[in-house]
């Protein structure tokens, strides 16, 4: 077993990289952090231990108690669940023999739900200590009861059992792309930083990460602050019913690895991560091999392409289950290896990012669409999309339809047209953008996914005439208490207080009382939020209250009922006493 | 010198100072919790949000500059206010009548500023214990607003480190540097600066009890916002 000084040494005793230690020494302590070992490890970096203790406490994957050594987390988003990931949870708790959210008395395992791990195409999904199951249902589900009962470690269960499919069913210029490890560089190493900014600018190219800033901006205030610039490549894929970066990552990882170095060429930065989402720790062999060949074939590290003044090199950090790192200032502060809270902004990571250098902060498809810019040229490019969105988007569809996956299709494309790729049936609603996006009605479906009507950085979820809504917005909501940093008052008490009026008026008990609490919420959280998080938190439940009110009429009582429920208070008494509750 | 207009009034600034900052200088009021005049500003309670031009920012963190409309004393501001304050109170467990700190407690004297009369929200009723392992020094976690002075106090003027936080979201708490998780096997000592900067009753001293009478206490006699606009230039 590793000793807490030789996993500092591994890391180099360097406290930026306290989110990785803090995970290998997990995994060397039997899935959780002794008190003792947070002391050995704040020593070790000359850090207070009530800072390490903190960073440990803020991501969700990181055990300041002891969880099963066998940890399994279900996938709990809202498709998920309607694939039967309650059931499976159900299933795996009764075979097992441990209730949720408790370790089972021999120590061996613990089963818990844990927000969406991005494998909504194949759900109902696993985490096992860290590495995704997918489809675990009827023989899956028992091959993962016998494999934990023989105790046999999660690395060496078998490759079918853990294997993910990549879920493109459909291609376009970027999954398609056909370019050779080096062809877009090649085509920026001799051109000059106009030349490439002209074609950035032309290129129309906006972040793929939901925000949609024109990326020519961006990569010139990199490249024109003063200090030593760094790339960062947000594969922190968090948002609910997204997962086309891991099919980018999967399949096309040179041409993303390739757009950063063309970023790094751009800006001047030699240093780069890819700060890549937790729940994504299968994916690491495979990046660190792409990361390899590419640092063999000349087209990362010193001397890049035999420039003798062209360095840069990535290392790929993992998350540890927080969705707020998303942000990009929260990703910093974490990739600083602190807590993951989002910073106050301006200044913004372009000038102030990464240890305070000026920092090119970008989604994973946006680095590979700017690599298929340069080496497809732009001509193809700009043949697709709309006045204000060029080019193609990854879309990841999942719920109820036939075809669940992966689909690149042309910005500008319309709902309608999305939904009858992926095969979907009958329609109740469709949410755009994942629970910080869009729920849409039926009378909606001409829209088009474009920065100028419905933006999208990716999720959409399907969802037919027998599902209940309220069941989604109740799983969204709770979705983002679970997420909040914390940091600001209405973010993690709002979440919080709006997740007891939406279970209240999914279990009948609601009244317009509680519909001018979701109102109250709504605007606080948009309005006096410290980040993007809580402003777009209210999105979970508002489009469903504005759109359908006809379902949610049916929901509510005349009158106010009181939160406390007598009759349930009392079962236990009642129990106790003979009586029929 | 340069000046922007708060609810209609000039106020001037020297470059580099926030909105609140400037506020402050000129005895002009912004409700708020969690800035302190020693410390750079957090940005966290959210109550000293005002329109910048229209659009909503805390005034503790946004720059003041040139020609500005900033607009706080509005209805509709201070109703958003009064719900931030009601979200702090319901999230701990805040009992004034037997806390020490009252009527020298900034939430308590925001709240009667802002005309709270009621929680609002459902109360969450949470478990924290106390820590009364320090001979000298008390911790009630009860009433802790997560303003985070007390961890910046400790670590950037009394160089101690004794606080820091953990845990998100609603679980997100106070925590003291010890392996022990007591207050006692740290550094902490009634000369720290932390001592004095916690806004509400969290950091208390031991046998010091009700040695000013409740009526007679700091904000009894002059609120925050009569003890600045005192101190407001003709």
């Amino acid at each position: 077993m590793r000793s807490a000084s030789d996993i500092l040494n591994a890391h180099r005793g360097d406290p930026t990289r306290l989110v990785q230690i803090l995970r290998d020494a997990q995994h060397a302590c039997g899935n959780w952090l002794p008190a003792r070992v947070l002391s050995e490890i704040a020593r070790g970096l000359g850090l207070p231990r009530a800072r390490v203790e903190g960073v440990a406490g803020f991501y969700a994957f990181l055990n300041l108690k002891p969880v099963g050594r066998f940890r399994v987390l279900v996938s709990d988003n809202v498709t998920d669940r309607f694939a039967g990931s309650a059931e499976t949870c159900g299933a795996l708790c009764q075979r097992l023999g441990v209730k949720r959210g408790h370790v089972r008395s021999d120590g061996r395992v613990s089963v818990d739900f844990t927000s969406c791990t991005g494998l909504c195409d194949q759900g109902p999904a696993l985490l096992v200590n860290g590495l995704a199951i997918p489809q675990v249902t009827g023989e899956r589900l028992d091959q993962v009861v016998r494999l934990i009962e023989a105790d046999t470690p999660v690395d060496e269960w078998p490759a079918d059992l853990r294997r993910v499919q990549d879920g493109v069913r459909l291609q376009g210029p970027v999954l398609g792309a056909t370019l050779e490890p080096g062809a877009a560089l090649h085509r920026v190493l001799h051109a000059s930083p106009d030349d490439v900014l002209a074609t950035l600018k032309d290129s129309k190219l906006r972040g793929r990460g939901g925000a949609g800033f024109p990326v020519a901006t961006k990569w010139e205030t990199c490249r024109t602050a003063p200090g030593d610039s760094v790339v960062v490549c947000n594969a922190d894929e968090g948002e609910p019913g997204t997962f086309k970066d891991r099919a980018l990552l999967m399949r096309r990882a040179d041409l993303v690895v390739e757009g950063m170095t063309i970023a790094a060429r751009f800006t001047g930065a030699t240093q780069g991560f890819i700060y890549l989402r937790g729940e994504y720790e299968f994916l690491l062999p495979h990046l660190n091999e792409v990361l390899s060949k590419r640092r063999a074939a000349k087209l990362l590290g010193t001397g890049i392409c035999g420039d003798r003044g062209f360095d840069f090199d990535v290392d790929v950090h993992l998350g540890a289950g927080a969705y707020v790192c998303g942000e990009e200032t929260a990703l910093l502060e974490s990739l600083e290896g602190k807590r993951g809270v989002p910073r106050h902004r301006p200044p913004f990571p372009v000038t102030h990012g990464y240890l305070g250098r000026p920092t090119t902060v970008n989604n994973v498809e946006t680095y590979a669409d700017a690599a298929v810019i340069f080496g497809l040229g732009l001509e193809a490019w700009k043949a697709l999309g709309t006045e204000q969105s060029s080019g193609s988007k990854l879309l990841s569809i999942a719920g109820d339809v036939e075809r669940p996956g992966i689909f690149e299709v042309p910005w500008g494309t319309t709902v309608r047209e999305v939904l009858k790729l992926a095969g979907a049936g009958s329609v109740k609603a469709v949410q755009v953008g994942g629970p910080s996006g869009e729920l849409i009605s039926p009378k909606e479906l001409d829209r088009r996914i474009a920065f100028e009507d419905l933006p999208c950085a990716g999720a959409i979820a399907v969802f037919n005439e027998s599902r209940d809504l309220l069941e989604v917005v109740v799983n969204y909501a709770h979705f983002f208490a679970h997420e909040s940093c914390g940091f600001c008052t209405p973010c993690r008490v709002g979440t919080h207080v709006a997740t007891r009026s939406l279970d209240k008026l999914r279990q009948g008990r609601g009244s317009s009382a509680e519909l001018a609490e979701l109102g109250t919420l709504t605007r606080l959280l948009r309005d006096t939020s410290h980040c993007g998080l809580g402003n777009t938190a209210p999105n979970a439940w508002r489009h469903y209250l504005d759109k359908f009110p006809d379902d949610l009429a049916r929901r509510l009582q005349a009158g106010f009922v009181p939160a406390f429920d007598v009759d349930a208070a009392l079962v236990a008494a009642r129990t106790a006493r003979g009586e029929t509750p | 010198m340069s000046s922007f207009t708060l609810d209609g009034a000039d106020v001037a600034f020297t470059e580099g100072q926030t909105i609140i900052e400037a506020a402050r200088v000129a005895g002009r009021f912004i409700p708020s919790l969690c800035a302190h005049p020693e410390f750079p500003a957090h940005g966290s309670c959210r109550v000293c949000t005002v329109l910048v031009n229209g659009r909503p920012m805390s005034s503790c963190t946004t720059k003041a500059s040139e020609g500005q409309v900033v607009e706080s004393n509005t209805a509709a501001l201070n109703r958003d206010r009064q719900a931030l304050v009601q979200m702090l109170f319901v999230e701990g467990n805040h009992f004034c009548p037997g806390c020490e700190k009252s009527g020298a407690c900034t939430l308590q004297s925001l709240g009667k500023e802002l005309g709270v009369t009621s929680a609002g929200f459902a109360h969450e009723s949470p478990t924290r214990p106390v820590d009364a392992s320090h001979p000298d020094i008390l911790l009630d976690f009860n009433r802790c607003i997560l303003c985070e002075l007390c961890v910046r106090a400790s670590a950037d003027v009394d160089h101690k480190d004794v606080f820091a936080l953990s845990g998100r979201g609603l679980h997100k708490h106070l925590i003291v540097n010890a392996e022990s998780g007591r207050l006692a096997d740290t550094g902490m000592s009634l000369e720290d600066k932390a001592m004095t900067v916690c806004p509400v009753g969290v950091i208390l001293k031991k046998r010091q009890g009700f040695s000013t009478p409740i009526g007679a206490r700091r904000d009894d006699v002059q609120t925050p916002r009569q003890r600045l606009e005192a101190g407001r230039k003709p």
